[in-house]
């Protein structure tokens, strides 16, 4: 039988460990996991590589784990956001290194990791300072950059609804990064709202098939970052 | 593109913000796939033609973008490019973000419309970073909508606060794109983007070529006769 449930966020995180690369999903906090980020705060590990759209915004989630000074290395296309001051702080203090992407080559990047896709030609970035030091390539006499596939060891993503197989959907745009990212982690944790029995999601609305979801934890009614950031709340 | 003459109301000095908004949404063809960049690319929404049905894109996962919900009716799962509550339109999609950049990069969004920090004659753009070593990089988007939408429209202020040229001979600042930009609407016009640099396709109401010329950092060729007739 297979069931994918985890009893907790902090079981579904236990076992990340020092110096891993954790993707987190989310736009902005549209998709962001804050139960699972919190749950990693718990955790302890150090020295991570974050892959994530944006590098949090109060201190809450994302921008709190930060905060903490767990987060060695962020791969990311747009750090700075409205209320986004622990990034700023550190990376002018030079305690997080920052490695800039552009979005579309940074969702290609994930989805390629998880398709088992090395590397690949891009026309997004050519002759830019974010084309400096990469192998660029003419196909039918247009400029190309190489750029890598990427994975990670864990993805931490938000759904709506999952069945214990691990089948997911999601809430409009909090899809975002959520698929792709389930593809290109060897471990992917999912929280929802709601965990349904094998059934309970037509397959033919299933949007991450279970193959690319290890775990997933039922959050009922989980946290909106905003609504945190607007009340001044910090964790842990 | 053939853009229908202008109505834009006459303001002196050049066309406001919202008539430079107005003046691109004329170019928008009926049942175009579009995503606008935030800030003043976002207005021409406002004033697309009656008649004429555009589809929008934000790349963070929607077509079928509508305006902001009522008060009361925001949803945090449901937010465009700019981390701004949108509304899901009849007939609206959801997807992944490797799928929404697909239809970026594989020229599927007929256009693009974004600001500017400079834009050069050979169609260079810049617009994410001023290269200052203190400032916090980062780009988002920017790269992919211009290096694979069909068409790059620019809006964007003639000069900075300051008078410097915004239309300029080489770009200075960090390069979102190279080559990519097809035309510019600014307070003294539209210019296009020809292999043999901009060309006046429209004069804000009030402006002459020659104020064009002093402010604008490369030079400006007169409109084709066609579009003189018209202005």
């Amino acid at each position: 039988m297979i069931d994918k449930r985890a009893a907790s966020a902090a079981d579904a995180v236990a076992d990340v460990f020092d110096g891993a690369t954790v993707m987190i999903g989310g736009f902005g906090e549209a998709g962001s996991p804050v139960e699972l980020i919190h749950a990693l705060i718990d955790q302890g590990s150090r020295e991570l590589t974050v892959v994530s759209n944006n590098a949090g915004s109060g201190e809450v989630g994302l921008a709190a784990l930060i905060k903490a000074e767990r987060v060695a290395r962020i791969v990311c296309s747009f750090p700075k956001t409205a209320n986004s001051t622990v990034f700023p702080e550190l990376y002018h203090a030079g305690k997080i290194e920052l490695e800039l992407v552009p979005q579309g080559t940074l969702a290609e990047r994930i989805r390629a990791g998880g398709a088992g896709i090395p590397a690949f030609y891009t026309p997004s970035g050519v002759g830019t300072p974010l084309a400096e030091g990469k192998e660029s390539r003419s196909f039918d006499g247009r400029e190309y950059l190489l750029e890598r596939g990427l994975r990670g060891d864990f993805a931490l993503i938000k759904g709506r609804s999952a069945d214990s197989h691990g089948n997911v959907v999601f809430n409009k745009t909090a899809r975002n990064f959520g698929p792709i990212m389930a593809m290109a982690c060897e471990t992917s944790v999912v929280q929802v709202e709601s965990v349904v029995e094998p059934g309970g999601i037509d397959p033919e609305i299933v949007v991450t098939p279970g193959i690319f979801v290890d775990r997933v934890v039922e959050v009922a009614s989980p946290v909106h970052e905003s609504e945190l950031v607007s009340a001044g709340a910090t964790y842990p | 593109m053939t853009p229908p003459p202008s109505t834009i109301p006459s303001h002196g000095d050049g066309w406001s913000r919202e008539e430079m908004a107005q003046r691109l949404a004329l170019d928008i063809p009926n049942g175009s796939y579009v995503n606008l960049g935030i800030g003043m690319p976002e207005l021409a929404a406002r004033f697309v033609p009656e008649g004429r049905t555009l589809i929008y894109h934000t790349e963070n996962g929607l077509l079928g973008m509508g305006p902001s919900p009522d008060a009361g009716d925001e949803d945090p799962e449901l937010i465009n490019a700019g981390k701004r509550h949108v509304t899901a339109l009849p007939g609206a999609s959801f997807f992944h973000h490797a799928d929404s950049f697909a239809m970026i990069r594989g020229g599927h969004i007929d256009l693009s419309v974004l600001g500017a920090m400079q834009v050069s004659c050979t169609g260079d753009l810049a617009n994410w970073s001023t290269g200052a070593p203190d400032a916090i990089p980062a780009v988002g988007g920017a790269m992919d909508l211009c290096a694979g939408v069909k068409q790059v429209f620019v809006i964007t202020a003639h000069t900075t606060k300051s008078g410097e040229p915004k239309l300029v001979e080489r770009c200075s600042y960090p390069l979102t794109g190279v080559g990519v930009v097809n035309r510019v609407y600014t307070d003294l016009g539209v210019f296009d983007v020809t292999p043999e640099g901009f060309r006046v396709a429209e004069l804000a109401t009030g402006i002459d070529l020659e104020t064009v010329r002093e402010r604008t950092g490369a030079p400006v060729l007169p409109a084709l006769e066609r579009e003189a007739m018209r202005s």
